[in-house]
């Protein structure tokens, strides 16, 4: 059976190019870049190497890079850091849609008694500027809000908020993990403060990620031992992940066009199809201000769960919001907060694609999806139900 | 993932008996668009009134799909109070088992069935005899006590498992929790006394080495010797005691019931339900 793997928001393969580029620091360069002598040292120079490479395609300096195990640690360190930095401030301002990395912080410290503001989004997924401009106070510590969204791929106006929230000289954080490799960033031209990284995204391995921290940031470590990255991230650099990650940010710089125009060309087509083939279908989310490879599509009167096998079955990997794959009893906290009508959250797919995708599998996924749906439709009691009620109209 | 047996996909992706009887004898339906999960469930008696046919429709996730099919081939033959017996456990068996989170949709099963068959007797289930305690998932204190009940569930989160209560906004824990200890406290009254039966803790080699020797000790040599007999702890291998009878009983004539009426029984009360006892002859 092949595979068609179109969960890259998930997770992504590791470049083949990344994998070579590491393997020898498994093996012959296994030095610790602390070390004094020429050993570590060589290692070292690779590291930095790698930092470049990070920073240029962030449009950063390399002393802004700093190297953690993942984005979750990325968005714990951003956060944590920056309230220890502004302990008489104890009011965040985040949004209703973030990651579990931002969400579930936030939740636990409401619960140490700081004061948490999430904002709405409307029923596309778009947040309100006006509600941010009018949530901001002296108490504000920070502000973080996610660059794209993972589940629909809509992408926030960041740059607008940042200017809301620096003028009010408060830090601006932005969980970067779906953004970095689908759509451009560059620091140099941005309000953002600092900003998470993850490298599973972006074929690198899981187990490195990175928190941009602009120059001149207050920022405490969060991970407190050595020296390392300057200080602001203690423990001994992973360097073969460095390497790697250092490889996917230039391979990912050089695609970013591919991204958008072939990849994104792929996933319009993919939408289309299905919308064509398959009655009530809705997108989720801001169908103009999207990541290029995400399409998140809800299939009325059926569950998610049974389409993922389904498709699983034929060698097709997607994912799901609705509730019986999201690990709990109700759908997704992002289609939610955006008010889509249970008669299509429960039923809701995303597809995420990657520049290793092709239109041969566009089509294969094309060809699946009616009959999987109208085979569940033909088992649920609410579309017989749904074609009478219509047909009475 | 979901860790599914193969009984489960086979039932997910070849279900059985999918679809609508026209004019059933009875039709249960339970669940919603809004839960996420929902089943219809129609059927036909025969002259004996016994269920010939069962159909399901189930909108949900390949457990619910799994659990409906696997209902309806149970009760096919079945007399309507012989279907009543069947519970969620049984639904849960047929498919090899379930993961727990998601026992709800066998619970979702029993329930369409009871619907079904009290509309056939013209009864009426209303849940406004009840009290919604979940108001997220609109599941009654009568669900819960059931599940409780027929599942031994000690805790919110298995509530949740098996009824979806609690699942929500979770207002309704300290609800739920106090329905727990309710039902908990009236089952063990209920229950008839029983002694080192039931759930017993899995013991370690050392703890059960540990015990056979305490109850030896307290249990049984005290009584052998009390008519000039005892006993020595040879050995343990496994769940086999071997013992060595002494004094008045190493030529006893009824050593052998001894043995086994006695102090194995003895042994299987307080250590473990499988201990064998041999004797070791010189």
């Amino acid at each position: 059976m092949k595979t068609v793997y179109v969960d890259n928001n998930a997770t992504t393969q590791v470049a083949s190019e990344v994998l070579e580029v590491m393997l020898p620091y498994f093996t012959e360069f296994y030095g610790n870049p602390s070390s004094m002598h020429f050993f570590g040292g060589q290692v070292q120079k690779n590291v930095n190497k790698a930092r470049e490479q990070v920073a240029d395609f962030l449009g950063a300096e390399p002393s802004e890079i700093v190297f953690t195990s993942c984005g979750t640690e990325s968005d714990n360190a951003a956060i944590l850091g920056s309230l220890d930095s502004y302990p008489e401030k104890r009011h965040l301002i985040t949004s209703r849609v973030e990651h579990p990395a931002i969400g579930n912080l936030c939740t636990y410290l409401g619960r140490k008694g700081h004061r948490i503001t999430e904002l709405s989004v409307d029923r596309e997924g778009r947040l309100d500027l006006d509600e941010l401009k009018e949530s901001v106070t002296d108490k504000t510590a920070m502000v973080s809000v996610m660059y794209a969204n993972n589940e629909t791929g809509v992408i926030f106006p960041i740059e607008e908020m940042g200017e809301i929230v620096k003028e009010k000289g408060i830090p601006f954080h932005t969980d970067g993990v779906q953004a970095a490799g689908k759509i451009p960033l560059n620091m140099k031209k941005s309000t953002i403060d600092m900003l998470s990284l993850s490298g599973h995204k972006l074929h690198a391995p899981k187990g490195i990620g990175v928190l941009y921290i602009r120059k001149g940031t207050r920022f405490s470590p969060f991970i407190i031992g050595g020296h390392q990255e300057k200080g602001r991230r203690g423990g001994t650099e992973n360097v073969p992940y460095i390497i790697g990650l250092g490889k996917a940010c230039e391979l990912a710089k050089k695609h970013l066009e591919d991204e958008n125009t072939r990849v994104r060309a792929l996933r319009d087509y993919l939408e289309q199809k299905i919308l064509e083939r398959v009655p009530n279908v809705l997108v989720n989310g801001d169908r103009k201000n999207r990541l290029p490879n995400t399409v998140s599509v809800s299939f009325e009167y059926v569950e998610g769960e049974s389409i993922l096998l389904l498709l699983s079955d034929l060698g097709i990997c997607a994912s799901s919001g609705s509730a019986c794959t999201s690990g709990s009893l109700e759908p997704s906290h992002v289609l939610r907060a955006m008010g889509v009508p249970f008669t299509a959250a429960h039923g809701s797919i995303r597809f995420s694609l990657s520049i290793y995708n092709t239109k041969e599998e566009m089509d294969y996924i094309i060809e699946h999806i009616p009959p999987i749906i109208q085979r569940l439709r033909d088992i649920s009691p609410f579309w017989k139900d749904y074609l009478k009620a219509k047909g009475n109209v | 993932m979901w860790d599914y047996t193969d009984k489960v996909k086979d039932h997910f992706l070849n279900p059985r008996n999918v679809g609508e009887i026209e004019n059933p004898d009875g039709v249960g339906e339970v669940g919603s668009l809004a839960c996420g999960d929902a089943l219809r469930l129609t059927f036909k008696l025969d002259e004996k009134k016994k269920i010939k046919d069962a159909k399901f429709k189930t909108f949900g996730c390949a457990s619910a799909i799994a659990s409906s099919s696997a209902l309806t081939e149970i009760i096919k033959g079945k007399s309507l109070d012989e279907a009543l017996q069947v519970t969620n456990q049984d639904i849960a068996e047929y498919l090899g088992g379930l993961p727990e989170e998601k026992m709800h949709c066998s619970v979702m099963g029993r329930e369409a069935l009871e619907a079904a068959i009290a509309n056939y007797r013209g009864q009426k289930i209303t849940k406004e005899e009840f009290e919604i305690v979940c108001k997220c998932f609109g599941v009654t204190d009568r669900e819960i006590e059931k599940a409780i009940r027929e599942n031994n569930l000690k805790t919110v989160e298995q509530v949740t498992y098996y009824t979806k209560a609690g699942g929500g906004c979770a207002g309704c824990h300290p609800k739920i929790e106090a329905i727990i200890e309710k039902v908990r406290g009236k089952m063990e009254k209920e229950a008839p006394p029983r002694i080192g039966s039931g759930e017993r803790k899995k013991l370690t080699n050392i703890q059960k080495i540990k015990l056979i020797e305490e109850t030896l000790g307290r249990e049984i040599v005290p009584a052998l010797k009390a008519d000039g007999g005892d006993l020595e702890l040879i050995d343990i291998e496994g769940n086999k005691v071997l013992v060595a009878l002494r004094g008045k009983c190493s030529f006893c004539p009824s050593s052998e019931v001894t043995l086994k009426q006695y102090v194995e029984t003895k042994l299987r009360e307080f250590v473990s339900d499988d201990i064998e006892v041999e004797e070791v002859r010189p």
